[in-house]
């Protein structure tokens, strides 16, 4: 239900007309960058766990990453609709000539197969290949964040201009698939019992959970 | 009575009612501030000896008077002060005053306009020198004696938004030609207050502070050229770049930078802020051109704030008439 919450603030700013006096494009950039926030988490959940064990978690996956494909839609939606029209002309040799709308529009399309097979029924009948298939959201969020950085004024290679947030953004991700390289998941796992030991500042081993046996469609979105 | 002008004190919090606004323009004309007629004949029966040469700066002779650009027509106190010279309706005095860039407090839109309630204008100077006759140190008092004017110009932002906006303010051709500039002086730089303690964006690390623009001195000298003073009738907001700022309506707004406190004549194309960021995309020149997009988005079309569908953009922000010949057989490819 949280992931409602950014839209339900959406559609109460533009009634309070707190959409600034440019609505279209606050719409859309912001669209824009919900959708990042829900991917970057959506990623971050599976680290998270392994960093606390907390079995909740891998539970909320889908649903973040769900949220992340409604916003991303809603954002290429806005673009496409509210800011040009449905001119798809304009639209089509728009995207061709530019590279962040080329980069932009590669995160849609990694997103899509991610989206359809998010169901219980692909899961089950993919087996193996689900997770493989799904490994395509790093390299998803890696371009969404791309998209996000060309798009503003600045330079992110030299970061000179308006690229700080993104430039942060495009960090957390890549951190976030750092921490996924196997020699770097089981240290940090293997540091998960004191870690959380002495977060609850309780022992850790009421209910040892061992990652490497989980299955597979709980291990990695 | 140019000081009519700033003896008009509007809170800047106060938004002025189009009506209002109309009546003060109205009597403003009245009191006999402007006379646009007569200034343009009086620069017709000056200026038949120098012309602009086309597609390179305009050398300045010694210390004599330079010309302002001859144009085909300025638009000077519209008739009609609802609308631009193309008919376009302005945008408000709340459009104007509540979104714009203003990096030196945020890179937000909306920030600024409160982040620069406070800022200080008053006292404020502006050094003139470089390679002029007589370089000085002008007062805020000393510049809005300077014939003051109502100019309507369309403003395009170089991302893709724009806004029409009543101007008051002079044209940079009477300062320049006050403090003469000599012979080799081929470019105007200008440079924004650096002071981070009432802008706090001016502490930011990624950027090349303080904001400094520059134009070569025949774009200088042009009429459509001015520092503003004000707009909508009364002193310019703080978020607008009080209490002066350049505004060169056929180039990308980034050109006309605000707060201005030094203004030198060099013989050297001067450094530019986002020419300095991002010398690939944003260009000495940055004429507005649809025909040349930026090199990540497309320049064909805008926005004009309180529209919802988007605008073709005119070639030179539509003042290719006044200004074309100013950029005769230049690549505007090459310098974009």
């Amino acid at each position: 239900m949280l992931g409602w919450l950014p839209l339900a603030v959406l559609v109460y700013d533009y009634f309070a007309n707190r959409l600034t006096i440019n609505p279209i494009q606050e719409i859309e950039q912001r669209l824009g960058r919900i959708a990042i926030y829900w991917l970057v988490a959506a990623l971050a959940v599976t680290p998270l766990y392994t960093l606390t064990g907390w079995r909740d978690l891998p539970n909320r996956r889908r649903a973040t990453g769900l949220y992340a494909f409604l916003y991303t839609c809603l954002h290429v939606l806005v673009f496409m609709g509210l800011d040009y029209g449905f001119y798809f002309s304009q639209i089509f040799s728009l995207i061709l000539g530019k590279v962040y709308l080329w980069v932009g529009a590669a995160a849609v399309l990694l997103l899509i197969p991610l989206a359809v097979t998010s169901f219980d029924y692909f899961i089950r009948k993919m087996g193996k290949n689900w997770k493989r298939l799904h490994w395509l959201v790093y390299p998803a969020a890696v371009t969404a964040v791309l998209h996000y950085a060309l798009a503003q004024k600045g330079d992110l290679f030299t970061l000179r201009g308006h690229v700080l947030k993104p430039f942060l953004w495009l960090l957390l991700t890549l951190f976030l698939l750092f921490l996924r390289i196997p020699p770097v998941r089981r240290w940090v796992s293997g540091r998960r019992r004191r870690l959380t030991a002495w977060l609850r500042r309780r022992p850790a081993n009421a209910q040892p959970v061992d990652i490497e046996k989980k299955p597979a469609n709980e291990e990695s979105l | 009575m140019e000081h009519n002008l700033k003896h008009i004190e509007v809170p800047s919090s106060e938004i002025t009612p189009e009506s209002l606004y109309l009546s003060r323009r109205d009597f403003l004309k009245a009191a006999g501030i402007v006379s646009a007629s007569a200034f343009l004949a009086a620069c017709g029966v000056a200026s038949p000896s120098v012309a602009a040469t086309p597609g390179g700066p305009t050398t300045v002779p010694g210390w004599s008077p330079v010309l302002p650009t001859p144009s085909a027509k300025v638009p000077d106190d519209a008739a009609n002060g609802t609308t631009d010279e193309l008919g376009n309706p302005l945008n408000t005095l709340t459009d104007i005053t509540n979104y714009n860039n203003y990096y030196e407090f945020s890179e937000d839109k909306q920030e600024p306009a409160l982040l620069s309630k406070n800022f200080k204008t008053t006292p404020w100077s502006v050094t003139v020198g470089g390679l002029v006759s007589h370089p000085k140190t002008y007062t805020l008092d000393d510049l809005l004696k300077f014939q003051q004017k109502e100019r309507i110009y369309r403003l395009r932002c170089v991302e893709a938004w724009s806004m029409v906006i009543p101007w008051t303010g002079f044209e940079l051709n009477l300062l320049l030609n006050d403090v003469q500039p000599l012979s080799s002086a081929k470019y105007v730089a200008f440079t924004t207050i650096m002071d981070p303690s009432q802008m706090p964006g001016e502490a930011g690390l990624l950027y090349p502070w303080p904001y400094t623009e520059g134009l070569r001195l025949d774009e200088a000298m042009h009429r459509l050229t001015i520092l503003a003073t004000g707009l909508y009738g009364h002193p310019l907001p703080n978020v607008d770049g009080a209490p002066i700022r350049l505004v060169v309506p056929w180039k990308y707004g980034f050109k006309s930078i605000k707060a201005i406190v030094k203004i030198d004549l060099t013989d050297t194309q001067p450094t530019t802020f986002w020419n300095t960021i991002s010398p690939d995309e944003y260009g000495f020149y940055s004429n507005v051109n649809p025909n040349v997009d930026h090199p990540r988005w497309s320049q064909a079309t805008e926005r004009r704030i309180g529209e919802v569908s988007r605008r073709a953009t005119l070639m030179f922000n539509g003042y290719y008439d006044e200004v074309a010949s100013l950029y005769t057989g230049m690549d505007l490819r090459a310098n974009y």
